[in-house]
């Protein structure tokens, strides 16, 4: 696999109390991911609120700056592109939000959205073409054009306008998507149109995906590798089948023990009358 | 105090300009003392408004149109403002979607739970409030310092424990909660649960969960209520609607579930919801039913009664049933 964007050993470390009374924090501590092209991969990140998941994309996206350690995209040091490198890397690189609802500006129509990218990297020649273009991106996402463009973001469900953010990444032909929780917020019925959508891009456009979750269902179904991370480090690793089927980790156990069964025979425990302590 | 929840034929319209939305269309159930009810189905099948409503906590211009909720035979859709004022919180209690808004972000928790001591005629003194707070935060497993904190101090597992710390305050008989674990992580999201579990049996209350994750509900619940399109389309105790669902919605939702069974493979529910101003002739899942029928498009269908009160609303199980009948 030949690696596109890397980070090695990265540290993020938050300074928080008053004078004399410093507390550091360690967001992220010594974590290594690399993803690439050639074969394409699925790589989800997953662990709890405040293991650190979120903070890692933002390097990864280069929102901010790790405190150690360093994060490259095609071998370059992120802090030390030039101005071609960096717009390179920010069309390759593309995100996706878990919340479509606050990505849109709610007094534009979705075109809009669609069309700034296209004429910010200067990927179409006039509105014909940027157009066309659109309309293929959304008929591989699974929308039907007429019924999506010169809507306002209201107008469509929470699994279309996602999916309207998963076209707006694709028109920039990406190599890597970030997607952090990008399902969780719309129905469960929802949710596997969104992930299906993910998955094809892998299959049939080579992007790879970094997926990053607390559902580690749907983590095993759509990743090729997976991470799992606990305070801000990287408490186990690899493919799903190792991973999820045999963890080895207490921490990725008490995660899988987590998820309730749909059978309601398989007792998961509400009734039992141990209390449970409450942390957080 | 024990009690029975029946919700008869309820009607909830919202007159817009562009017509009249439907919103709750002849939902009926019982609940009897010490049932769970999961209430599930896509965002805008009615769940939320069917428990709003019973709670007469509809926003303008949502209103009851029609059919009566019971609380021990008495009628809180005929029941004056005051009568249901009083009966919130202390016969019927709502935990609210998204704990995290729903707390007044500049009072401290103890103080809100005083206000709504207040409110009920059951403040004694300040002494016996601070004790009575303490064991309401107890038994959510929350120390009696949350008392001392504002909201943004808590997590959001925490601020869903006062929700419902509260929502037990005055011991209801009824407690109904919209959704209260769909922001949580998976781990939080069982301890908030089994916290839920555990006030309702020392209550002896029913409780009425919303919601959308079916594996859930079927750990949760005793019975389930599946709606879609403002009709309760299949209901029943959860181990027949989950070990045999008879409607293709029901079917659909549960076959849409991830799980460690299969990768790179997705079973959503292809089409969107209808739009409840304009819904389709018939039954409104058939322009999404992959197993539709003529009659489908036509009309409603009627309901179809099976064991334990198992109830289905499909062509294709009352036309089942005329041809061999059980």
């Amino acid at each position: 696999m030949s690696t596109l964007l890397s980070a090695d050993n990265v540290t993020v470390t938050f300074t928080g109390g008053t004078l004399g009374r410093r507390q550091v924090k360690h967001a992220l501590d010594g974590v290594s991911l690399q993803i690439g092209e050639d074969p394409p991969a699925i790589i989800a990140i997953v662990g709890e609120s405040g293991s650190g998941k979120t903070t890692l994309t933002r390097l990864l996206l280069g929102l901010m700056a790790p405190t150690g350690g360093r994060v490259s995209y095609r071998g370059k040091l992120l802090s030390e592109m030039d101005r071609a490198e960096r717009l390179t890397y920010r069309r390759e690189v593309q995100a996706i939000f878990q919340d479509p609802f606050a990505a849109y500006n709610p007094f534009y129509r979705v075109d809009r959205a669609l069309l700034l990218p296209l004429q910010r990297f200067g990927l179409a020649r006039n509105r014909d073409e940027a157009y066309e273009r659109i309309r293929e991106a959304l008929t591989v996402v699974g929308l039907r054009p007429a019924e999506t463009l010169g809507r306002y973001p209201h107008q469509l469900s929470g699994g279309q306008r996602q999916r309207v953010m998963i076209a707006r990444a694709l028109l920039l032909n990406p190599r890597i998507i970030i997607a952090d929780e990008p399902a969780s917020m719309v129905d469960a019925s929802l949710r596997a149109t969104i992930l299906d959508t993910l998955y094809r891009l892998k299959t049939e456009k080579g992007i790879s995906l970094i997926y990053v979750t607390h559902d580690l269902t749907t983590a095993y179904q759509i990743a090729d590798h997976v991470l799992v991370m606990n305070s801000g480090k990287v408490v186990e690793s690899g493919d799903p089948d190792s991973v999820i089927l045999n963890p080895q980790h207490p921490y990725t156990k008490s995660l899988i023990s987590a998820i309730p069964s749909v059978d309601p025979d398989v007792s998961w425990g509400l009734d039992d009358d141990a209390r449970v302590t409450a942390h957080g | 105090m024990t009690s029975t929840l029946e919700v008869r034929h309820l009607q909830v319209e919202f007159p817009l300009e562009r017509g009249i939305a439907r919103a709750v269309n002849d939902v009926s159930f019982t609940l009897h003392p010490g049932e769970r009810l999961g209430l599930v189905g896509e965002s805008g099948s009615g769940k939320t408004t069917t428990i709003l409503a019973m709670l007469r906590l509809l926003a303008k211009p949502g209103r009851i149109a029609g059919g009566e909720v019971l609380l021990d035979g008495e009628d809180l859709v005929a029941a004056t403002d005051e009568t249901m004022r009083r009966a919130r919180f202390s016969r019927i209690s709502l935990v609210p979607q998204g704990a995290m808004n729903s707390l007044n972000p500049v009072l401290r928790i103890g103080v809100q739970f005083h206000d709504l001591l207040k409110a009920h005629g059951a403040w004694k003194s300040r002494g016996e409030a601070r004790a009575h707070v303490a064991r309401l935060l107890e038994a959510v497993e929350l120390e009696p310092g949350v008392a001392d904190l504002f909201p943004h101090q808590l997590s959001g597992g925490m601020k869903q424990r006062v929700c419902i710390a509260m929502a037990i305050a005055l011991k209801p008989s009824v407690i109904v909660a919209d959704e209260p674990t769909s922001a949580l992580d998976v781990v939080v999201q069982k301890q908030v649960l089994r916290t839920l579990v555990r006030v309702q049996k020392e209550l002896s209350a029913s409780v009425i969960l919303v919601g959308h994750d079916m594996a859930l509900m079927s750990q949760f619940a005793h019975t389930i209520g599946v709606m879609y399109a403002g009709r309760l389309v299949e209901y029943g105790p959860v181990r027949q609607v989950f070990g045999n669902p008879r409607h293709p919605y029901t079917k659909m939702l549960i076959a849409s579930l991830p799980s460690f069974s299969h990768r790179g493979r997705f079973l959503g529910i292809p089409g969107v919801a209808p739009s409840l101003l304009d819904p389709p002739p018939g039954c409104p899942f058939h322009v999404r039913c992959p197993s539709a029928i003529a009659g489908c498009s036509r009309d409603y269908p009627g309901e179809w009664l099976g064991e334990d009160g198992h109830r289905v609303s499909c062509h294709l199980v009352t036309e089942v049933r005329d041809v061999h009948p059980a």
